[in-house]
């Protein structure tokens, strides 16, 4: 298999085509460095992402926290991730740091909140 | 009429570092004046990831970011006053401000401007059409999504492919929306290429490069935008048009620093970067008042603007103290292929930073920097893009007996 990849560890994003198997890399074809093999490694054969999302508040000075995933999390987790954010209403005060759910969706990752909300009472 | 050593305009990144970094030469007399009912600026909507990675060498989001610097402000007790809205800055530094509380007049020793930016909206790049509601620009979308609580849309265009339109492409899509389209009229993608992979690849969302929006339709609501072909010179293709029904178009066109008060005040600009005219110090022609962040020059990274904000700090508080003025300032120029080089005047007394953007993208270029013909200067840059700063530092001794410094592109 050969994909096209753009390697973003660094600004010079070195552009790459990538031959692989799934057994392993065949060859990079561009000029890549030590990080970014690591890189296009995951990239290929576990790809992950920081979600970063809002969750509705009670009772706050604002009406959403913003919340991010503890550790990235699989690719293909990002939008049933947000289903459960979608449906999820926590309550001021809240403090950045807080983990607002544990292990989501048996991921073992944690859904933290990332700024501070008042309460408003 | 209050006296305060040090006015700081603006509580965002850039005016929270300057605040600090006041503190920290002993300026106690200070005050941190902000418009919005909390301090941060606008990090406070941008909850995506990417913060502090040159500072911290952590990937923080804007809340988490901002947070550091506020709690610093607190924990040194820093003045600050929220709601509140500078209406007149003038020349002998009197600041007129409006809060809930009413009306004052202050006199500062040093004023540091802090203003940060504002977008670029449809009036300012007159594209064609009728007046519909869902027009937004990407900021003021982002503000409703992440702070208010309101979706924008549900059949998105963007035009422009800037790093907060890459954002709110993936953050509309995140939320259940459809992203049709991220239009660009330059041949590149103007936003980092981190952010293109991450926004826009992961999702599929497809980039028009070479495309402008030339027609936008709609009677209440926003019924459809239509795009088409830019030509070599910069034409429309009329026969390469094609209508996208739609119902949300977001404007990521660019950020022009907010200077109205700046020019209130007598600052003069640059109309390049449209942010004032500095030397080495950051300070403006007035002696006294200063600017940072991207009331100053449009940064991409807010790490570089927190950097900024503690240098203007310094000179601000240097000055209030009485320390060296007398410098011979020679200017320091663009060059071609170079759209801006600030600081504007430099001293060659002391080792300076100057940061600066190229004109176009290229590759395998050398950056010169010349006095006339002697050579002070060279440095190698595998590939150069509009949309990333570059910093460059010189020392003294490389720039002594200059006359004028010219820096270009080959």
């Amino acid at each position: 298999m050969i994909r096209d990849l753009t390697c973003i560890v660094c600004p010079k994003a070195c552009k790459l085509k990538v031959e692989y198997s799934e057994k392993g890399i065949e060859r990079i074809q561009g000029v890549l460095c030590k990080k970014g093999q690591d890189y296009v490694r995951e990239e290929i054969y576990n790809p992950t992402r920081v979600l970063t999302s809002s969750v509705r508040v009670m009772d706050g000075d604002l009406k959403l926290v913003s919340v991010k995933t503890n550790r990235p999390i699989p690719k293909d987790l990002l939008m049933k991730v947000m289903d459960v954010l979608y449906k999820t209403k926590v309550k001021a005060p809240i403090k950045i740091g807080d983990i607002l759910i544990k292990n989501i969706l048996g991921s073992g990752i944690d859904i933290v909140a990332t700024k501070n909300i008042k309460g408003n009472g | 009429m209050r006296e305060v050593d040090i006015i700081i305009i603006g509580g965002g990144p850039a005016g929270l570092s300057a605040a600090i970094s006041c503190k920290r030469e002993g300026i106690d007399n200070l005050l941190l004046i902000e418009r919005e009912d909390r301090l941060g600026g606008i990090l406070n909507q941008c909850i995506h990831s990417g913060f502090g990675l040159e500072i911290f060498k952590e990937d923080l989001t804007g809340p988490e970011y901002a947070k550091r610097y506020i709690t610093e402000v607190e924990r040194l007790h820093i003045p600050f006053m929220l709601k509140g809205n500078v209406l007149d800055i003038s020349q002998d530094k009197e600041v007129v401000v409006v809060s809930p509380k009413g009306l004052f007049k202050l006199r500062a020793k040093a004023i540091i401007l802090s203003m940060g930016c504002r977008e670029r909206a449809r009036g300012a790049i007159g594209i064609p059409g009728t007046r519909p509601a869902g027009i937004y620009t990407a900021g003021q979308a982002q503000n409703l999504m992440n702070i208010r609580n309101y979706m924008v849309g549900k059949r998105v265009v963007i035009l422009g492919s800037g790093d907060i339109g890459l954002i709110m492409a993936r953050r509309l899509t995140l939320e259940g929306a459809r992203v049709l389209a991220v239009v660009e009229i330059l041949p590149y993608c103007s936003g980092l290429p981190r952010n293109r992979v991450q926004c826009l690849e992961d999702f599929k969302i497809p980039l028009l490069l070479n495309h402008t929006i030339v027609d936008i339709k709609g009677d209440k609501r926003l019924k459809s935008v239509t795009i088409s072909k830019v030509g070599k010179r910069g034409g429309i293709v009329p026969r390469q048009k094609r209508e996208i029904p739609c119902d949300t178009l977001l404007l990521s066109c660019g950020l022009i620093p907010e200077n109205e008060l700046s020019r209130k005040a007598g600052v003069i600009l640059d109309p390049e970067t449209s942010g004032p005219i500095v030397n080495e110090e950051l300070e403006t022609n007035i002696p006294g008042i200063y600017a940072c962040g991207n009331v100053l020059q449009v940064h991409d990274l807010v790490d570089w603007v927190t950097l900024e904000g503690e240098k203007v700090g310094k000179s601000a508080a240097s000055y209030v103290k009485g320390g060296k003025r007398n410098y011979q300032w020679i200017d320091a120029r663009a060059g071609s292929g170079i759209r801006y080089i600030i600081p504007h005047r430099i001293s060659t007394e002391r080792d300076v930073e100057v940061t600066l953007r190229v004109s176009r993208p290229g590759k395998d270029k050398d950056i010169l920097v010349k006095d006339r013909n002697r050579l002070i200067k060279k440095v190698f840059f595998g590939k150069v893009n509009p949309s990333q700063m570059i910093k460059l530092r010189l020392n003294k001794k490389e720039l002594r007996g200059t006359k004028a410094l010219w820096v270009s592109l080959r």
